[in-house]
């Protein structure tokens, strides 16, 4: 059940809020969605979700518009958690789970499994307002796949988590992917999509700047990194033509060049000049990419 | 539709859970029973009362006999005639071996003059028919000085007999007005009282799943219009189990009453015998003015994004309440004037006001039916408007300023394409 969106533009008024967005995203994939805060992310998912209608475009999945009829092939957690504070996880979780078209006792079982799974059971008869942000978090995670979904949307989900616990719920959507579903992913840590996402699609002001597969997107962004190691001084590389930036670092430098050629140069240019301990060329990272896409860093 | 139940029973059952509930029943039940046993509340309360005995200070030994005569039937008092002096008998008082003292002085004219002395005046329940009593005893002094026999004087001071008759069929005599008059003045305060605590808490409801950010989540899985109407009719269901709750609180409360007192407190209130076409306007003109004001207020607690500023944006709603409450307290007295008629088309007021109406006077059908149908039509249209406002509205954040944002909320509803 593939997600498709074809030339979806989004208006407020006179203010274009998504502009000719085109996506696919097959199933049992999770596709990365980035952007810059308010380039329209949440408004492309409200739109994927039916919430609010596109000014123009179509959107479409499992061969039809997604509608309530299919709220229970689909999840989502949303950027700003929303639970109820004074119910207890249990309750929540249970009526949460009947309005997306659960038997009151398949819920119970999967609530069960998901609670034992990220080692929390002894939360179930705590209220939510009683919990860390962390664990309120986890519960927010089982409230969007719960019910089994086909289609999961999945917004900042590792917010406010320490690193034992993204890796716990990385576990579980990894899981969620080779069960079938498929994931749409929007996160600001770069390492993250990097590691999940095979495909992305980098959103800014409401237009796809970059998308595809992410080989293929660093293939085609052409700069490389290289990381020198020297036991001399290596600013005069910043000089050298092809090479866009230039960050000193102790012991050493990283640099980002124009292309593969321009490595060489760069190799060339330090052979003679003392004892060199490392030279790594590497991929651009996808966080290169944003922030010369887009313009700014926002970890 | 089984989400719509689910989200139905949800609210119904946090709401019936709640502590909140749990105290204002109790309350309201311990009230009912309170004013059902009033008089015999006020009766243990006065039966237990010694009486008050009143120091009488006069050199005039009829004019103690008289007042005393006058006072026959006061049980509470008793008069003694007390020989010492004016500051000996305020010293009594203050011992507590009188109550209060009556000075009856000669004034002009010979006439008897009275001042009257106690710790507290405040209460006029004392002083009051001493007052009236030598009053009396001025008058039969006067009368008997003029030679005027006894007789002349008790029928000039008898009440006159005056009877109201209306002349028009079927409209209600003085007898039923005074009947129906209580059951309308207690079914105002019902409708006036479940519309401001049931709509409040809707729009309260709705907020809170704003505010706590949950909403996102209802809203991808139940269609923003049944989840409003879910809720509407989750808190009429509370409601319902409330009143029900204060309905058999209330027999048992007027049965008790009845079989220990007449009930002449409850008689006058018209209580004892309701009349059935009443009572089915009643149920009718309070479900559509409930289903009107659930309506508006589910739509404009799904426009603000914090809980402190759903009060804020209900006040307007709230004050439409007070208004109808106020006209309708007007109209209890004259429920045939003018504006009543008017407001009572007005769909805001209509549940109130022709209700009050109906009750009081012979409303031709064909008003009530059109009153109903202007209603009616208010509660669909609204629920129309509503729902789209509420579809999106609950997708706002941000500082709310009611009016614009409703704006707002309808284009980011509206369906294009």
């Amino acid at each position: 059940m593939t997600l498709r969106l074809r030339n979806v533009t989004k208006k407020f008024n006179s203010f274009t809020a998504v502009d000719q967005l085109s996506l696919e995203i097959p199933e049992k994939q999770i596709f990365g969605f980035l952007g810059a805060n308010g380039a329209g992310k949440t408004t492309t998912f409200r739109m994927i979700l039916g919430l609010i209608d596109q000014t123009e475009g179509e959107i479409s999945w499992n061969g039809g518009e997604v509608g309530y009829g299919q709220s229970h092939l689909i999840g989502y957690l949303p950027e700003e958690r929303g639970l109820y504070p004074k119910l207890k996880v249990q309750e929540q979780l249970i009526y949460l789970a009947k309005l997306r078209g659960m038997s009151k006792s398949d819920a119970l079982k999967e609530m069960n499994d998901w609670l034992e799974k990220f080692k929390v059971p002894e939360y179930k008869n705590k209220k939510v307002e009683e919990l860390s942000k962390g664990n309120q978090q986890k519960i927010q995670f089982i409230s969007a796949v719960i019910h089994k979904p086909k289609l999961l949307i999945l917004d900042e989900p590792f917010s406010g988590l320490d690193p034992v616990n993204v890796e716990m719920l990385k576990e579980a959507v990894v899981e969620l992917k080779e069960r079938g579903t498929s994931i749409v992913f929007s996160s600001h840590r770069m390492e993250h999509v990097e590691e999940l996402c095979e495909n992305v699609c980098i959103l800014h002001h409401g237009s796809p700047v970059v998308g595809g597969h992410l080989s293929d997107i660093k293939r085609s962004f052409g700069k490389k990194n290289i990381k020198v190691r020297a036991d001399f001084e290596t600013n005069f590389l910043e000089d050298l033509p092809g090479v866009n930036k230039y960050k000193s670092m102790p012991g050493g430098c990283e640099l980002q060049v124009m292309n593969e050629e321009v490595s060489q140069t760069v190799f060339s240019a330090l052979g003679d000049k003392g004892f060199i301990r490392t030279f790594d060329l590497e991929e651009p990272t996808l966080n290169d990419i944003f922030i010369e896409k887009v313009g700014a860093s926002y970890e | 539709m089984s989400k719509f139940f689910v989200m139905m029973g949800h609210t119904y059952k946090n709401r019936v859970k709640s502590k909140s509930f749990l105290i204002t029943t109790l309350i309201t039940i311990a009230l009912i029973f309170t004013l059902s046993n009033l008089q015999s509340i006020i009766d243990a309360f006065t039966g237990e009362d010694d009486g008050k005995t009143v120091a009488v200070l006069t050199d005039q030994e009829q004019w103690f006999s008289a007042l005393k005569q006058n006072l026959a039937t006061e049980d509470e008092l008793s008069l003694q005639m007390f020989s010492g002096g004016l500051e000996e008998a305020k010293e009594e008082v203050k011992k507590g071996g009188f109550h209060s003292v009556v000075q009856l002085e000669e004034g002009e004219e010979g006439l008897p003059e009275g001042t009257y002395y106690a710790e507290q005046i405040a209460s006029t329940e004392e002083s009051r028919p001493i007052q009236q009593a030598l009053q009396q005893v001025k008058a039969v002094t006067v009368t008997e000085r003029s030679n005027i026999d006894a007789s002349v004087i008790q029928q000039i001071s008898s009440p006159v007999s005056f009877q109201l008759v209306a002349l028009e069929e079927n409209a209600k005599s003085a007898e039923e007005l005074d009947q129906t008059r209580g059951l309308v003045y207690i079914m105002l305060f019902l409708m006036y009282f479940s519309v401001m605590m049931y709509g409040n808490m809707i729009s309260t409801e709705v907020a809170t799943e704003k505010s706590s950010r949950v909403m996102e989540i209802l809203i991808s899985s139940v269609s923003p219009v049944s989840q409003m109407f879910a809720k509407i009719i989750g808190i009429a269901l509370l409601g319902l189990t409330q009143f029900s709750i204060f309905l058999i609180a209330g027999y048992f409360g007027i049965q008790q009453s009845r079989d220990s007192s007449d009930g002449s407190l409850l008689e006058s209130f018209g209580l004892l015998d309701i009349q059935g076409s009443t009572v089915v306007y009643a149920v009718v003109f309070f479900l559509l003015g409930y289903l009107l004001y659930a309506t508006l207020a589910a739509t404009l607690g799904s426009l603000v994004s914090r809980l402190e500023d759903a009060q804020q944006i209900v006040a307007p709603m709230m004050m439409m309440v007070v208004a109808a409450f106020l006209i309708a307290m007007f109209g209890l007295n004259s429920p045939d004037a003018k504006f009543i008629t008017i407001s009572s088309y007005f769909p805001f007021f209509t549940p109130l006001i022709m209700f009050l109406r109906v009750g009081m006077l012979d409303v031709p059908l064909w008003e009530i039916v059109l009153s109903l149908f202007m209603l009616s039509a208010s509660v669909i249209g609204l629920g129309l408007l509503g729902a789209r406002i509420y579809r999106g509205g609950v997708l706002m954040y941000g500082k709310s300023s009611s009016l614009k944002d409703m704006k707002t909320a309808l284009q980011l509803s509206k369906k294009e394409g």
